[in-house]
Formats: structure tokens, sequence, C-alpha cells
């Protein structure tokens, strides 16, 4: 089961509110898809980032895979620990493994993606 | 001699590999040149300077030269010794059977290594005038002409080095032909099943890459989805042919003429051209351009990755793109470089490409002649069928259909098992062989790719598809050993996660020890370091 | 004719029959009909020693660098190539092996590939480096596509004293995507003598990708490269250094201490012979912040379960097998088998007979200048410091000159004619240790009996 405070996208990437910022990371689902993650690329603070659209690269050994932006806006942190523990992704997805904090700009952007139970109806259909 | 490595039950598989070096079991690592230096000590010698010396200041400014140069300080048997050592931790087609799909493992002639040692070919210079290189200019003149008789395309350079390099040079001669025409092209066209070179390429290129896919009971490009997405905005089409599953496109001939219609060029990715030599030549069933790996159908070695040749090969209408200057033949019968086109696309290489590849390739072809081109193709076909018949039953086929030089088994068979592909291929080396391509082509989940080539005999075909064979009993029976595989080599599996983390990428001089006083301690020491 | 497959008639039947179809043919049937078989212009094979004495003696009518004294450099170089090399390299397990895609049977080639890697940055000075690319002039397009990933932009400097062949491929390789070359103007003539202009960095601004030199330069003098990357640094933009001789750099300093973030050198000419100009093997080597940028493959150290050191191809998602168009290069192929022969080379000379080879070179070319220069009619046009190649004005023009040298056995040197219109006067000649005095004194002698 997928944590309920967040929405998905079908490209496996989950965000949660809090306050003001919009947390953006990968799934459970998509960090065992990929292996042993070893390099994520982000974008720095300061730029923006478009629903849908790509805003960095997740790494394993033999796979590269374009991340999504959930939602629209400016991004306020990329998460620096990845730089050297990109391991997070794989132990901690919806925690220490966190990858943007963002300003969102149409928070209404969140109702058009996936809750957790419909994300995990969603998994099943990919089995 | 007791292997190691024989199955709990006792009986030994068909063909256990014990007595070879790169078999023999765990060893120590070997250490690296850096590592055996020793301050002072020298290899070579050479001649006191003939000319009247002068000082070196007051030839190089202080300020431009170097202070420190951390280069190994070894004996010449230390350099004999190391590189012979890591020579026997290689698999080759020299000593074993290298069914990998792709690749064209053939063996390589060594009369060809005779002749591209010769003085008179190796001991020129790219620039030297033209009047003295005419053998070698006829060399690369009449290979040309070969291929353009193999291939059926007319225009042949032999500038590209490589396969990609070919492929670049192909699409760039593409771009050049569409501007000429005054035709402004957005996209090139490439099936889901291509090697990852093909949209590489276009990208390279300038173009969008746009996936065509492919269909799934033939295994052949989807003709619909084509057709969808064939416009007057594409300026090729990057066919492989046979593609990678091994099977010819039965359709080529109307994918080209539908191509054709609104102006989009055929690319014949020339990977598998081993499989149509003598038997079909890609110029008539409508490809306008392709490029053939020399390294592969034409037998230059592989070297570890290289050198190889990548000739491009296109019709009289593109002819004129090629990469400048080309050899030509002049009416008196000598040979030259032309390089007044003004449409080329320019040059490809430093020099005149790999000349010494080509050589090669020029001595494979002359040797064979017309019947043992056709040969190449037809035994190459006859073995594949042969080995695909024997392992259709214990792996599926992705394709359960007659297969050119290669073939692909399907290795969710084992899956059950808890067995995947990569755990068959490591299982493979403990029987002493290479393992196929695996993982490849994308569009077939768990792809164990086979290609035997045309050089190697029934008995061998036979001994390794009883390896394959008792593997997949074992998966059955004692999965556990694959998993662990493979036990016989210098090595085990390597943590390749580790490696992309943390990259290591050379020795720093910061990190020498000292140096060794005995090879033993040396040995040890590596070991030591290899721990951490 | 001559056949390498095994396979006896007999044999062939029974594998058909094992397959369960008739004939060969029968294995073709998804060909079209009309195109199955088509007559081949080919010859007839030859046997293996009717294929020997035709190629020797195709070998034969080349006027070979072993009997005819040569003094053309221009970006090829011949050095002496050591015994050990070519025994070392053409056993069948180096030769005949493919790219290590397996590691634990690959372990030869892979950790040749990382020493390899380790002495690229040791010469260069930089931080990595790859398994090769297909030559320095490929290595000098790859690293224009890579500056403008690196920065995002899309203008491209170069130096107009870099090699004009590798300019060349430069515009083949920047052709398809939009990235304009501009090239600058860095020598220009005093009188006889031929000069560094001071004007390179002047054309830095902004929307400047990179700016790529060639040290020393075609004209064989070194070029005036302090302050240059950090005027580049403030407009950040990358210096790219090319070097043509991997030689030179045994006693030149390092691209990497004057602040080069990408070097590409020619690393054929130490350790193999000059091969008609090919194979040849592109060393590339950068800054550790861009080497996920860097096109081509990477052998890295790791270690296996038991601890013990091995080697593997990493940082492969740069690459075109998995990031297909987003791939850094198409590039799959490296040189591996000429990168070998240079790593045995450079460990074989090591750290002072690499130094002695280039001090050779350095002392043979200055002589032939001192020589030559003394010559009526002849001076000595490079005005800045050379290590192997020096430009001479001749009292005519060089195409005639070199014609003449020819007529008495004498490869003469680089008609610069072909380089500038400016420059059909000028020779550009080239000494490695390989050339005597006494060959000095030859080129000399004839030079001074042309009327």
């Amino acid at each position: 089961m997928n944590p309920t405070d967040c929405k998905y996208t079908k490209e496996h990437e989950w965000v949660r509110l809090e306050g003001d910022t919009a947390v953006v990371g990968i799934t459970d689902y998509a960090q065992d898809q990929l292996g042993d993650v070893v390099f994520v690329e982000l974008p720095e603070a300061g730029s923006t980032v478009k629903q849908h659209e790509t805003f960095g690269v997740v790494e394993s050994v033999k796979a590269a895979s374009d991340l999504y932006a959930p939602v629209s806006g400016e991004v306020l942190e990329a998460n620096g620990a990845l730089q050297d523990s990109p391991e997070l992704v794989n132990t901690e997805p919806y925690g220490g493994g966190w990858m943007l904090k963002v300003r969102p700009s149409d928070p209404s952007e969140l109702d058009s993606l996936m809750d957790a139970a419909a994300y995990d109806e969603y998994l099943k259909t990919l089995q | 001699m007791t292997d190691p490595t024989i199955s709990s039950n006792g009986t030994a598989p068909p063909k256990m590999a014990n007595s070879r070096g790169i078999f023999a079991g765990r060893q120590e690592p070997v250490p690296l040149i850096f590592e055996m230096s020793v301050p002072g000590r020298r290899a070579g010698s050479l001649p006191p300077s003939d000319v009247p010396a002068k000082p070196v200041d007051e030839l190089l400014p202080e300020g431009e030269r170097r202070r420190e140069l951390n280069l190994p300080e070894v004996s010449e048997l230390d350099v004999v010794r190391h590189f012979t050592r890591l020579s026997k931790r290689n698999y080759s087609v020299d000593s074993e059977f290298y069914p990998l799909g792709s690749c064209t493992m053939k063996y390589n002639p060594k009369l060809d290594e005779n002749v591209a040692g010769l003085p008179g070919f190796r001991q020129l210079h790219p620039l030297q005038p033209e009047q003295t290189v005419q053998g070698a200019l006829r060399v690369l003149y009449e290979l040309e002409r070969l291929l353009a008789e193999v291939t059926g395309l007319p225009g042949v350079s032999a500038q590209p080095v490589a396969g990609a390099h070919g492929e670049l040079t192909g699409i760039l001669m593409v771009r050049a032909a569409h501007i000429k025409q005054g035709r402004v092209r957005k996209k090139v066209l490439i099936p889901d099943s291509a090697h990852g070179t093909n949209p590489a390429t276009a990208a390279m290129a300038g173009y969008d890459a746009v996936t065509v896919g492919h269909n799934r009971r033939t295994g052949e490009l989807d003709f619909d989805d084509f057709k969808a997405k064939l416009d007057d905005e594409c300026a090729a089409i990057m066919m492989t042919v046979p593609n990678t599953l091994g099977l010819f496109e039965r359709q080529i001939v109307d994918i080209c003429r539908l191509a054709h219609e609104v102006g989009c060029y055929v690319y014949c990715d020339g990977a598998n051209l081993n499989a149509m030599v003598g038997q079909v030549r890609p110029g008539d069933f409508g490809v306008d351009l392709l490029h053939s790996n020399l390294h592969k159908t034409f037998a230059v070695p592989h070297g570890g990755g290289g050198p190889g040749g990548g000739a491009i090969c296109v019709t009289a209408e593109l002819e004129p793109f090629l990469p400048a200057p080309v050899i030509v033949r002049h009416a008196d019968g000598t040979y030259g470089f032309d390089a007044d086109r003004p449409d080329t696309i320019g040059r490809v290489h430093g020099f005149h490409g790999n000349f010494n590849a080509a050589l090669r390739s020029y001595t494979y072809i002359l040797s064979l002649g017309r019947e043992g081109l056709y040969d190449v193709g037809a035994n190459a076909v006859l073995n594949a069928n042969y080995l695909m018949h024997r392992l259709k039953e214990a792996y599926q086929l992705y394709v359960d259909r007659t297969c050119m030089h290669e073939f692909v088994l399907d290795g969710r068979t084992l899956r059950d098992h808890g067995i995947r592909t990569l755990d068959v291929a490591k299982r493979l080396i403990d029987y002493g062989y290479h393992p196929p391509t695996i993982y490849f082509p994308l569009i077939a989940p768990e792809a164990i790719m086979i290609e035997p080539t045309e050089t190697e005999s029934r008995e061998t075909l036979d001994a390794f598809a009883d390896a394959m064979l008792a593997i997949a009993r074992e998966a059955r029976e004692e999965p556990e050993r694959l998993h662990e595989a493979p036990h016989v080599t210098p090595i085990g599996r390597l943590d390749e996660v580790r490696a992309a983390r943390q990259p290591d990428l050379r020795w720093r001089a910061g990190t020498q020890r000292k140096a060794a006083a005995t090879p033993a301690e040396a040995r040890h020491e590596a070991a030591v370091q290899g721990r951490v | 004719m001559t056949s390498y497959a095994p396979t006896t008639d007999q044999e062939r039947e029974a594998m058909l029959a094992a397959i369960g179809v008739q004939s060969i043919d029968d294995l073709f049937r998804d060909i079209p009909p009309h195109l199955y078989k088509p007559p081949l212009d080919v010859p007839e094979g030859l046997s293996e020693i009717e294929a020997w004495r035709h190629l020797r003696a195709l070998s034969e009518q080349n006027l070979d660098l072993d009997h005819y004294p040569c003094f053309l450099g221009a970006g090829a170089y011949r050095h002496y190539v050591p015994a050990v090399i070519g025994h070392l390299v053409s056993r069948g397990e180096f030769l005949t092996s493919y790219t290590p895609y397996q590691p634990e049977v690959s372990q030869g080639t892979l950790q040749t590939v990382y020493e390899w890697q380790s002495i690229v940055c040791e010469l260069t000075g930089m931080d990595v480096s790859n398994a090769s690319v297909y030559d320095a002039a490929t290595g000098v397009g790859e690293a224009a596509r890579m500056a403008c990933a690196l920065t995002r932009r899309r203008r491209v400097l170069v130096a107009d004293t870099v090699n004009p062949l590798y300019r060349e491929v430069l515009q083949t390789y920047t052709s398809g995507p939009d990235i304009e070359v501009t090239t600058v103007r860095a020598w220009r003539r005093d009188g006889t003598r031929l000069i560094r202009s001071e004007s390179l960095a002047d054309a830095v601004d902004d929307s400047v990708a990179c700016l790529i030199v060639q040290q020393p330069n075609f004209l064989g003098w070194l070029e005036q490269v302090d302050g240059l990357a950090a005027r580049l640094k403030a407009s950040g933009a990358i210096l790219v250094v090319v070097v043509s001789d991997a030689v030179t750099l045994g006693v030149l300093r390092p691209p990497g201490e004057y602040g080069a973030g990408i070097v590409v050198a020619e690393g054929k000419w130490t350790g193999g012979p000059p091969d008609f100009g090919g194979p040849l093997a592109g060393m590339f080597a950068c800054r550790q912040e861009y080497v996920r940028q860097m096109p081509g493959r990477i052998v890295g150290a790791t270690v296996d379960h038991d601890g013990r050191r091995g080697f593997v191809l990493t940082l492969a998602t740069r690459e075109q097998h998995i990031r297909r168009e987003k791939a850094t290069s198409n590039i799959c192929t490296s040189e591996a088998l000429v990168a070998l022969s240079s790593t045995i080379y450079f460990s074989h000379l090591g750290k002072q007979g690499l130094r002695d080879v280039a001090e050779l070179c350095l002392q043979k070319a200055h002589y032939a200048a001192d020589q030559i220069g003394a010559l009526p009619g002849y001076t000595v046009a490079t005005a800045a410091p050379y290590v192997m190649e020096c430009v001479v004005r001749c009292p005519r023009p060089a195409a005639e000159i070199n014609r003449a040298l020819l007529a008495r056995g004498i490869i003469g040197g680089f008609d610069l004619g072909r380089f500038s219109p400016e420059l059909t006067d000028y020779l550009l000649l080239c000494c490695t240790e390989l050339t005597t005095r006494a060959e000095i004194d030859q080129l000399v002698h004839e030079l001074s009996a042309i009327d």
C-alpha cells in the first residue's frame, strides 16, 4: 500500500503537499523496477518545472528513466543528499529519497492525479 | 583432475572446462602496471643523439615543459609478463566458440593478419604523394568495388571506421541529399527492435527519432504503424535486415517502395549482412544506403572493441554526397584521391579510414571469391537454423520461424524456476562458453540472442547445444547453482552498482604503494587493495 | 578458392535433415525469389599462396618509409615501435575478443583499458578518460558536441592553426545539429616569418561553448595558451585542447595544467606504425565534473562478491544502447587494439623513455632547421618554440621542391600551399627519433642541389 497522503502519476512519481510546498519523488514500485539507483540528475533551485514534462533523470546500472513533474512550479530545493547517497531512492522512496521541493503554481493540478487507492489499482493492471 | 564446479549429483556437464587459464578458477588479481613500477627501472633502449645536441632549455622554455610524468617504470620482461597474463584472462574466438548475437564472431583468417603486417602497407604515411602509394590505393579502390558488388549499391566509401560511424555518415548524406533537393525533413523512422545506435545517430544528425512498432506474431516491422507514421517529413527509415530477431523482413520491398513514394530514403543497418552475403543484395530490394561492418561480415578481428570498419555503400543517386575525398581509378590505370566533390558531406575521419582493417577485408573477399562468398551466407544460416532447432524445445523462441544468421530464445521459459537470462548466461561460462548477447533486442524480454556464424563445425554447435540443455535441466533441479555462476572464472560476478555509484576510472599517483619486492608480494598487495 | 567453413557436404545434408528441410534454398524462402542468389561479378577465390603473392606484390608497389627518407608529419608521425608490442597485441586473446561485455571472461581487455585511461589522464593532466574514440579528428567533433551539451550553447570557436583535416571532420560532425563553427585566425606573416597572433581570446563571448586549439599546433609551434582558460571560464566557455602526437606530451606541460576542460590526443603514433593513416585511436579526457557528458566506453574498478578487485564497463547510461536518442554520442566501438598498443608503448618506455624519445625528436628537428636555414634562399619561418615540426620558407613553390626531392628518393615535407594560399613557398618539415642525421644531411644536400 502506498502512502495515502500522496498523489501519483502514471509514470510513478508521487507528490505530497506539506503546507505551501509540494514534495516530489518516485514510488516504491518505480525504484523496484529500476533496481539499484546509482545517479539522480535534478534541476537547480530557482528553475521551473511543468506538470507532465521531464525534470530530470534517474539511473540504475543499466537503465535511465526520465522523471516527469507531477505538478508545475518553481523548484525550491533539490535533494542534495542523493548526490552522495542515491541509494536513498531505493531504501526510503517516500522519505529520504525525495527529489524536489516545489512551490506549486497551481495546486489544483493535483486533482488530476491518482490517489493511493487508484494508484494501487493502476499497478495491478501492470502485472 | 577434479573440477570443483561439477554438479552436486556428481555428473560432469558435457563440456566442463577445467584446464584452461580463463576457466581455472578464482585467481588473485593481476597488479596494475603502475603498481609494478620500481623507480629507475627501464625497458628498451634508444640510440644517443646523432646530431649535435643543444641544451633543452634553449629549445623549449622551462615554462612550456612538463615537470612530472607518472608513467610506470618497469623492465621489458615485466611488460611482456604483465600483458601476457592479462591476455590469459580474456575469452577469444581463437580459443573458443563465441556465439554473441549481432556481433558475427567468426574466425579471423591468419593470412589476413600477415597481409596487414606487410611493411609495404604498414610503413606508409597517409599524406605521401599518390604515385608512391599506388598499391594501397588499389586495395581501397578494389575493396570498395567488391563491396558495391556484394551489396548492390554502387557508391562506396571505406572512410567510416565503425558501424555507428557509417550510420552517422549515411544519415548525414541523407540530410545533404534532402537539402540539395530543397526538402525540409525532420524525422527518421526507427523500428523498436533496432540497435541503440540508430536513434542515437538520428539525433546526432539533427533528426527526431520516431519509433515504429513490430508485429508480435511475425517479429517483423508493424506495417500499419509504419504506414501511419510515414509522411513527407520523414528523411529516412533505418531498417536492420535481417532484423535483430534474426528474421528476414519479408515486406522490405514494399517498405522501400512506400518510403520512396514520399521521398524518404531507406537506410539499412548492415550489422546483419553476414546472412545475406551471396544470397541477396540490399540494393536489389530497394535500400538506398547501407553500412557494412567489416569487423563482422568481412572478418576483421574485433580486437577487444575495435578497430573495425564501417564502409558506407549507397545508390548512384546518393554517390555525390559520399565523404571526400573519394578514391578513383584514372584512365591510365593509376589510382588517386578526388577531393573535388561539391556535394560531399565532408570528411568523417582524419585520414582514409581504417586502412589496415580494409586490407584484411580485401584479402578475405579475394580469398573466398564468388563461391566462397555464397558459402558464407548459406553456412551462417544453416548453422543458425540447426542450433535453433536443437534448442527450441527447451527454450521457447520469441518467434518460431526459419531464422537467418541468428535467433532469439525467450529466457522467460525458465522464469518459473526463478531463473533469469542473466543466470543462464553466467552459467554458460562455467561450461566454457562466452554467453550469447542478452537482453537485446529490447522488444524481447529476457532475450538470449545466438549467432553461431559459418565458421563453426557441427560438433561445436552440438556441444554448445548440450550445454544449453544441461543448464535448462539445472534450472529446474538446482537453480541455486545458476545464481552463483560463474564459478570457474578468475573473478566472480562484479559489483556494478558500486562501480557506477563511486566511479574509480583511473589509477592515481597518490595511491601508489611501495613497490613490492617480489611478485608474490605484489599479488598479495593487489589482493589486499582490492578488498578495501 | 579458400573456405573457412568446416561443414562437409555430408554434414550439411544431415543438418538439413535435422532441421527438417530439403535444401539450403528452403532456408531462404523469406527472400523474394526474383532477388535470391543474384549473379555476383566477383572473381574466383584465391588459394592462400595466390592471395599472399597478390597482396605482397601490391605492398611492394608502395614506397614505404623503411626504404625512403620521409619528412612528412602534419598529423601523422612515425616513431619506433618496440618489438614487444607486435608480439603482445597479436595474441589471439586480445586480437579476437569482443568488447568486454562479460566482465568475468574479459578482465584482460578491461584491465588494459583501465590502464590506458590512467595513462591518458597522466599524460594530459586530466581527471578522467574513456576507452578511446576513433581518432583525434572525430574526437574534436565529439568534444565540440560535448561542450555544446555542457554549456547549452551552440557556438564553437576553432583556431585556424588546428589541423585542417580535424577542422573538416569538425564541420561534418556539427553539420547535423544546429552548431555554428567559427574559425579564429591564430597566425600571421611578419616578413618571411610566421608568428602567433594575439587575438585568440578576443573572439570569445558569452555565446561561445568552447574554443578549440591544437598544442603544438598544425604548424608545429606552441600556441600561446596562458590566460586563455581563465578568459574562457569568465565567459562560461570550455577550453578544448587537441594534441596530434602524444609523444610531445613527454616534454610539454599537460593541458590540464593550463586549464583545459577537454583534451583530445592522437594515440596511434605511440605504439603503432603509420598504417597509411588508420586505424588510429583518439585519447579523450576531461574534468571530473564533465564525465557524464563524455562520449564512449568507460571502464571502472570495482570488486566481486569476495572483495577481489576487478573491472567493468561503467557509467553506461550515457551510451546509445541504453539512452538511445538521448545518448551523449552514437559511438560504441572504441579502437581498443590500437589503444592497447599505445598502453604497452607507454608502459615500456616509462617516464624517462618517453621524455628521451621526445627530446630526440626535438634535437633532430632543430638540427634540420639549422641546416636548412643556412642554405641560400631558405629561411626558418617558425618564430615560436616547437618540438618536432618546423616551417621553412623555400626559394620556390614547395610543391616543386617536393617533386624534385621525390625524384631523388626523398619524400619531402608537407606543402603548406595546401593549408593556406599565402604559404605556397612554405614547407612543414618533421623529424622524429627515427630520422637519422644522414637522412637530414641528404635532404640538405638535395635541397642545395635543386636549381
